[in-house]
């Protein structure tokens, strides 16, 4: 088994080459975006092209795919660095998780192959009917979740 | 009032009937913090939510190759 590894996806940077993914509204319409919770050692990381349900966890209150991710401000651009943040918390409510996980994938909803954007990973956590709630860096230059530079 | 699972359950408590516990860590990933709640006198988690603030953004690198 294979640590889940924190990374932008290595399809996504192809995807973008190629007009896949609509963080906002600017050109088109937006895509909708979901992030999806992974067990521990599922090897999760830049080679994940797309959402997948194996390794995906499950419980109670959780519904396979995830949930919505708020791309509420546009891509930004600031000293050289592209950038964009959700600009909500993802959050997982009401949730049994009783299988220790470690990583968060966000991908795109509207496309047809639920392209990968990235794997996100932190800490091992469980959840017991309680509530996950996962809160973004600033969304600027330096910090933001996901940055071109 | 605390939700909590028991017996494969799922109830309502109130937080006086539970010992709560808090814990947390801090790297340079992450922020965590989490809250447990057991029911008194065991050592059975009954309820335990988690926040995590993701610090570490993700960079791509883009290039541009000079032509010629």
């Amino acid at each position: 088994m294979t640590a889940n590894a924190q990374s932008m996806a290595t399809s996504f940077k192809q995807d973008l080459l190629n007009g896949v993914h609509a963080f906002s509204a600017s050109y088109r319409a937006q895509d909708t975006f979901n992030a999806a919770l992974y067990t521990t050692n599922q090897g999760l990381g830049a080679g994940t092209t797309a959402y997948s349900a194996t390794g995906e966890v499950s419980g109670t209150g959780y519904t396979a795919g995830g949930v919505a991710v708020t791309f509420g401000t546009p891509p930004a651009n600031a000293n050289g660095v592209a950038y964009v943040t959700p600009s909500a918390n993802i959050v997982f409510n009401n949730v049994t998780l009783s299988t220790a996980f470690d990583a968060v994938l966000i991908y795109n909803n509207t496309a047809a192959g639920k392209n990968a954007v990235s794997v996100h990973t932190f800490g091992a956590q469980t959840i017991t009917a309680g509530t996950l709630t996962l809160t973004m860096p600033s969304n600027d230059s330096n910090n933001a979740l996901l940055r071109l530079a | 009032m605390i939700p909590v699972l028991i017996d494969g359950q799922m109830a309502e408590r109130d937080e006086s009937e539970l010992d709560r516990r808090v814990g947390g860590h801090e790297d340079d990933n992450e922020i965590a913090t989490w809250v447990e709640y057991r029911l008194k006198g065991t050592d059975t988690i009954v309820h335990r939510s988690a926040h995590v603030h993701l610090k570490k953004a993700i960079i791509g690198d883009a290039m541009a190759a000079s032509i010629g």
